[in-house]
């Protein structure tokens, strides 16, 4: 949720408010029980920690909507490190949809490429798990476990084809790379 | 890059069907080298051109231009009798329908392409009754492919590949009509072939096959989008692929199967 919000950031400084729209907007109905509460709270601590600085508009009674909040260096730091993470096993599917989206509308880097580094480590793991699966007698328990493991790894590599084909369509200049 | 050490090379490849406006390149400027001992994977959606790509390496089909060498010769300017003897003693191919002789047993099925080869009688039966041991199947050698199960076929077909000692094996779609028993059935022996030091090139939209591979490229409109290394060099001692990246896998999976926070 923390870089979700900082990397919503990344594009332009933001109203809470509107940082809360974007995020609806990104996850569709998955989004749907976010409140706002939640993005000041995330706001706040974000703060705390010196990973946004907040700027109240001119003249206006100190309401949290009217605060405008913007990424600190500190910040920015952490967004190009939780873009370029390649995270897994952690099957949140939401968190690297939002990476995707914030990556894009920054324009910090390539969602085709989030997706190639995605996809190699998933492959690796795959490839582990299948050995590991080879490796096993037939019938046997642990077999079974890994042929779950596998077919997880393999439903979540063709989640992350359905991303590379929607965000390659999404920018052309993807062709180069 | 070290020619002498690539068993199949490919260089500029393009293929088009069609002609006029409609005209698509399948195979679109592509060069390749697969070295001795790599078990290759090319993965991509259907259409993509890896099929094309396939039969133009293992000398099925000609290319439109570039050039594609098998062992240091190179095989797109051959004759059609010297591509077909190419095709003969260097390469075995694996197809999704296993494309067996119905009215041959098993065993006779293998040995076709050795008698075809130039062998005797007696050696084509000899490395028949070999290879069908080497992929399971010793007890159904007598038996004709109607009463095998597709698994079954499949080894059937993969021994028949291997039965000319071929340079490299390419491989279409090999799990295409298998269940998850009989794929593993068929990546256990593509496991034991890559230790044994064979050179494989597998075409697949199974990501748990092309996961085996030691290196998996990408295709998308006939070009490649993606060459990830996933393990090993491929240098065919067959000692580092399975072994060496059984260190800590389970730590890596551990997440997944709940066992950490």
């Amino acid at each position: 949720m923390q870089d979700a919000v900082l990397a919503m950031l990344a594009k332009e400084p933001s109203h809470g408010y509107h940082l809360h729209a974007r995020l609806r907007r990104v996850l569709g109905p998955l989004g749907e029980s976010m409140n706002r509460g939640q993005i000041y709270v995330t706001l706040a601590r974000l703060e705390r920690a010196g990973l946004v600085v907040c700027e109240r508009a001119d003249g206006l009674p100190e309401r949290p909507e009217r605060k405008v909040y913007a990424l600190t260096p500190a910040g920015q730091q952490r967004v190009a490190a939780w873009l370029a993470e390649v995270g897994w096993p952690k099957p949140d599917l939401a968190e690297f949809h939002l990476k995707l989206a914030a990556a894009a509308a920054a324009r910090l880097a390539d969602p085709v490429e989030l997706v190639a580094a995605q996809r190699r480590e998933l492959l690796r793991h795959l490839r582990e798990a299948q050995q590991a699966a080879l490796a096993e007698p037939a019938g046997s328990g642990a077999g079974l476990l890994l042929e779950g493991v596998a077919l997880r790894l393999q439903a979540d590599l063709r989640w992350l084809d359905a991303c590379e084909r929607a965000w390659s369509g999404a920018d052309d200049e993807v062709e180069g790379g | 890059m070290n020619v002498s050490s690539a068993v199949v090379r490919a260089r500029g490849l393009v293929r088009t069907h069609g002609r006029g406006p409609g005209r698509v390149r399948a195979v679109d400027e592509v060069d390749l080298e697969v070295p001795q001992g790599q078990t290759l994977a090319v993965m991509g959606p259907s259409g993509c051109g890896k099929s094309t790509l396939l039969h133009l390496l293992g000398g099925l089909e000609r290319p439109t231009g570039g050039e594609v060498w098998m062992d240091g010769r190179r095989i797109d300017t051959l004759s059609e009798r010297a591509l077909a003897r190419m095709r003969r003693r260097s390469v075995g191919f694996v197809f999704q329908a296993f494309h067996l002789v119905e009215e041959l047993t098993a065993a006779e099925n293998v040995e076709l392409p050795a008698l075809l080869a130039g062998r005797s009688r007696r050696q084509a039966r000899r490395r028949a009754s070999l290879l069908l041991e080497r992929v399971g199947l010793a007890d159904r050698a007598r038996h004709l492919p109607s009463r095998l199960s597709g698994g079954q076929r499949q080894r059937v077909a993969v021994a028949r590949a291997l039965v000319n000692d071929p340079l490299v094996v390419f491989a279409d779609e090999p799990t295409g009509n298998l269940d998850t028993a009989a794929t593993l059935d068929v990546l256990r022996i593509f496991e034991d072939l890559r230790a044994a030091g064979q050179t494989l090139v597998i075409v697949t939209h199974d990501e748990r096959v092309a996961a085996t591979a030691d290196r998996l490229i990408s295709m998308r409109d006939g070009m490649f989008v993606d060459d990830t290394r996933l393990a090993g060099t491929g240098t065919g001692t067959g000692t580092g692929t399975g072994t060496g990246t059984g260190t800590g896998w389970l730590g890596g999976l551990g997440g997944l199967i709940g066992l950490e926070g």
